[in-house]
């Protein structure tokens, strides 16, 4: 039986908080972009990071995400999609590690083979999850940017 | 009485979507990003699912009625079709997707149609179910609030 919907909420800030204790408390005060051309993925991304009380910003491709960066904006966390138009996610990841962007970037794709996870890594992520984005993955995220800030 | 028999059947119905398979848990993450705040996000995130997928849908009919099918194209749209229902948990809509998918890589033309007749048919009943129950759990509260005292 699937379980009903009650107090997710806490059960994510427990996920959250099963790490170091300020950890918690770091979620608020870090920065994201999400990098997605599907309306329906900026949505969904946008609302789990504000839901954990995370300042974001949107944009809908790879050159948007570096323009951003040009601008002189940076961000302690980037959720990037692979497949999109005009430059995909993973020339983005490289132009931006190029730039000596350190931020945390995390791909977040659909796609599932190997050989197309391998390469978006190898571009230059600091982690990689699957599609749909939830609360649990986005928690095992934030650790990292814990363990790495 | 009444309001809480209310509550009951838009559990039921809620329920009996993913009894009969028609949605997964990733709708159950849509709901816990539900709160005061933001009373209707799920609503919202589907009602921009059959916006998005509508323009999705109509290009993949067009790509199937050309000869020779360009099966790259045809699963490039049906990987974009599939990602969105996956992102909402249409768990019927998102097998179908996947078999088509199948079918684009062997090639078989006649697989790909059929398969998208059926990943249509999921996905208007699927609408139509969410649309009952997004009515049904909007109707409850405010219908209470409207019943006079006795």
């Amino acid at each position: 039986m699937l379980k009903s919907k009650n107090g997710m909420k806490d059960g994510l800030l427990n996920s959250v908080k099963a790490g170091p204790p300020a950890l918690l408390e770091l979620s608020s005060k870090i920065t994201a972009l999400v990098v997605d051309d599907n309306t329906l993925n900026q949505t969904i991304h946008h609302r789990l990071l504000d839901n954990l009380g995370i300042q974001n910003q949107v944009v809908g491709n790879g050159k948007e995400a570096v323009d951003v960066h040009c601008s002189g904006k940076n961000f302690d966390l980037i959720l990037m999609d692979m497949d999109m138009p005009v430059m995909n996610g993973i020339e983005a990841t490289r132009k931006l590690r190029t730039m000596g962007i350190r931020s945390l970037i995390a791909g977040v794709s659909a796609r599932s083979t190997e050989k197309e996870k391998q390469e978006f890594i190898e571009a230059g992520l600091d982690d990689y999850q699957e599609k749909p984005l939830t609360t649990t993955k986005l928690a095992s995220i934030l650790h990292k940017v814990k363990k790495d800030g | 009485m009444e309001r809480n028999q209310m509550h009951r059947q838009v559990s039921v119905m809620r329920q009996s979507l993913f009894d009969q398979g028609y949605l997964d848990e990733q709708f159950i993450q849509l709901e816990e990003l539900q709160d005061d705040a933001n009373p209707n996000f799920v609503e919202e995130v589907v009602t921009l699912y059959y916006r998005d997928s509508s323009r999705l849908i109509l290009s993949i009919d067009q790509a199937l009625e050309r000869n020779p099918l360009d099966f790259n194209k045809l699963d490039t749209y049906m990987h974009q079709f599939k990602g969105s229902s996956t992102s909402i948990g249409a768990k019927k809509v998102k097998a179908e997707c996947t078999q088509f998918r199948e079918y684009c890589k062997v090639g078989n033309g006649e697989g790909c149609m059929r398969t998208f007749q059926q990943a249509k048919k999921e996905y208007t009943i699927l609408k139509r179910k969410l649309e009952a129950y997004f009515q049904a759990r909007q109707s409850g509260p405010s219908e209470t609030a409207c019943r006079p005292r006795n």
